[in-house]
């Protein structure tokens, strides 16, 4: 039971995961694909953040008391993948931010974000 | 001065690219930037001088020593990658009016170099570090930048390719990023060396399996490996010709590089080709890529494509060479990692002259070119005899390791394949050749000059270097070598 508790996190990433990758392979429309690949980066950035935690564990700050000893007995979550998170999430969002310019350019030189549509005027227009 | 030598290194292009920013001026931001990559390069070249005599250089950031704080470690395999990333990047760099290819107006090309030093930047990050999830950061920085530079190119396939890149791009280094996690997760560290000795006990679990598959795929669709390299060709062929140099040069050699660390350092060669018999997996898939991507590439009809498919096919060679898990089989690898970027920079340098004078990169437009551009189409030569492998080219001495390694193993059906795919490589060479040397000239090759002298030095220093290294091969045999053996673990 116990083992199944604690797991489920880990499904949900992977549920998560999933349907980003899957938006990204079956859309053809690139803002959607954009955000299939957010998804899927933000199911790692909660599979960081869910390793992070330690059962009971509370944010890792050490309560100032005055002149007696640090509470040793406290139980503090891990702080290290969630800082590892911060740069995760700066690097999803510069991917978002170019993807979308991208998107933004294809449609003032082609006319339309639907991928169908993009190969076949490729294929139509020669070069 | 020294031990200061790995930070400096990639802190030196990461603050110069801002600078250019604030310069603005195309000419002065061309010239800074090359003095850049030359001093990058001077760096490189004394890191491995120093790697070869003194050992690795282990570089604790900020005061904080390993495993706790990042380690930036320079042993003699990263200060050779180093090496050929800032050589490469210091001859695309002042290459002549190479921001003539780009399809930007000259008063924003500044932003070009802007990108170009911080791909630099990332590249040389993953040669040198020796922290996990320092090899994330800087495979983004080194995509995010390279998506930039494919999508200055001409013409808006350009945009196109350069989405795709970033799709499959993204998929690729989010799996490396999970990687990272799962290795954390079991390990409690980031620094590589040390994940290495932690990860011993518990090889055995499914999730050390899960995140070594991880890897590898995310590596591999960095490097473009066969099944993976769908976005390889579109990526090459509309990208400005002087960034398909330096990506085809550099960047999935990087990733190679990359693949490498993560089979021998992290998981180590008893897991990875004992317990999980990688082999099976990656010798198929290299034998694979250097047929179908040299096939492939006979039946184009753009000149740069072409040359993209030859390039999956040469990283076939390389990724076989891993999967032979042998001295003389990785040495081959990381030989033929300097050798194939040469030529292939070298290539699409001459690609770019051509294509800057005709203004077409279709292949049957250059009928009779070598007669107008005679230095060009000779270096186009030279570099095509050493995608082949013929002997007095580097091209050939790649070969001959690999060769050798199958030999020493004892598979002469190995050998054998080697050396028909590279006949097959004659196929695609001699097709543009042909039409270059022997078809009379069309109209508009009649109205071509040669290309200026800014544009035919820095072509006729890489292709002149294959022949070089070509003859004189002591010097990247051995070091090569030496690395292989340190990344191996046998020194």
């Amino acid at each position: 039971m116990n083992a199944v508790a604690g797991l489920w996190v880990y499904a949900v990433v992977i549920v998560l995961m999933m349907i980003g990758l899957y938006t990204v392979i079956s859309r053809d429309n690139l803002v959607k694909k954009i955000m299939g690949l957010n998804i899927f980066q933000v199911s790692v950035i909660m599979f960081y953040v869910a390793l992070g935690k330690v059962d009971g564990g509370t944010a890792p700050i050490f309560k100032a008391t005055h002149g007696e000893h640090l509470d040793t007995e406290v139980v503090f979550s891990n702080p290290l993948p969630h800082v590892l998170m911060l740069t995760a999430i700066v690097v999803g969002i510069a991917t978002t931010a170019l993807g979308l310019a991208l998107v933004v350019r294809i449609q003032e030189a082609y006319g339309t974000v639907e991928e169908d549509e993009l190969v076949r005027i490729d294929q139509e227009g020669g070069a | 001065m020294n031990a200061h030598l790995p930070a400096i290194q990639v802190v030196l292009p990461l603050l110069a690219a801002p600078v250019c920013v604030l310069l603005q001026n195309r000419k002065v931001v061309g010239v800074w930037a090359t003095l850049v990559a030359w001093a990058s390069f001077a760096i490189a070249i004394t890191m491995l001088v120093h790697t070869m005599e003194h050992g690795t250089i282990s570089y604790a950031l900020g005061g904080w020593e390993s495993p706790l704080g990042i380690e930036l470690r320079v042993d003699v395999a990263n200060a050779f990658l180093a090496t050929i990333v800032t050589g490469i990047a210091s001859m695309v760099l002042p290459y002549g009016p190479g921001s003539a290819t780009l399809a930007i107006p000259e008063d924003k090309q500044y932003l070009f170099y802007t990108a170009f030093l911080l791909c630099m930047t990332g590249l040389l990050g993953m040669s040198v570090t020796g922290d996990a999830f320092n090899v994330f950061v800087f495979v983004e920085i080194t995509s995010l930048s390279s998506y930039t530079l494919i999508a200055l190119g001409k013409g808006r396939r350009a945009l196109t390719a350069a989405f795709s890149y970033l799709v499959m791009g993204t998929i690729g280094g989010t799996f490396i990023l999970l990687a990272i996690g799962l290795c954390y997760q079991m390990t409690g560290t980031l620094n590589m060396a040390d994940m290495a000795l932690r990860l011993q006990p518990v090889m055995g679990t499914r999730t050390v399996l899960v995140a070594f598959g991880f890897f590898v795929v995310g590596a591999s669709i960095k490097l473009a490996v066969f099944p993976l390299h769908q976005w390889m060709p579109n990526a090459y062929t509309h990208a400005p010709s002087v960034v398909s140099a330096f990506l085809s040069a550099t960047a999935t050699k990087v990733s190679y590089f990359v693949l490498v660390r993560v089979v021998f350092t992290i998981f180590g060669a008893a897991y990875v080709f004992g317990t999980v018999h990688f082999e099976w997996l990656l010798m198929p898939l290299s034998i694979a890529a250097m047929f179908v991507g040299s096939i492939a590439a006979m039946y184009q009809t753009h000149i740069k494509r072409l040359l993209a498919y030859s390039s999956m096919a040469q990283i076939g060679y390389m990724t076989l060479g891993l999967s032979m898990n042998s001295v003389e089989g990785l040495t081959g690898g990381l030989v033929h990692l300097f050798n194939h970027g040469l030529m292939k920079g070298g290539l699409f340098l001459v690609v770019a002259n051509i294509t800057f004078r005709l203004n077409s990169s279709k292949i049957e437009d250059m009928a009779g070119l070598a007669r107008k551009m005679p230095w060009t189409s000779l270096a186009f030569a030279i570099g095509g005899l050493s995608l082949i492998g013929v002997p007095g080219t580097a091209g050939f001495i790649s070969k001959w390791y690999l060769v050798q390694g199958a030999l020493v193993k004892g598979q002469v059906w190995l050998a054998l394949l080697i050396l028909m795919s590279s006949l097959l490589a004659v196929g695609y060479v001699w097709k543009v050749i042909e039409v270059m040397l022997l078809k009379p000239p069309t109209d508009r090759v009649e109205n071509t000059k040669p290309a200026p002298l800014s544009m035919i030095w820095p072509v006729w220093v890489m292709i002149g270097s294959t022949v070089v290294f070509g003859l004189w091969t002591t010097w990247t045999g051995t070091v090569a070598e030496v690395a292989a053996e340190t990344l191996m673990g046998l020194r």
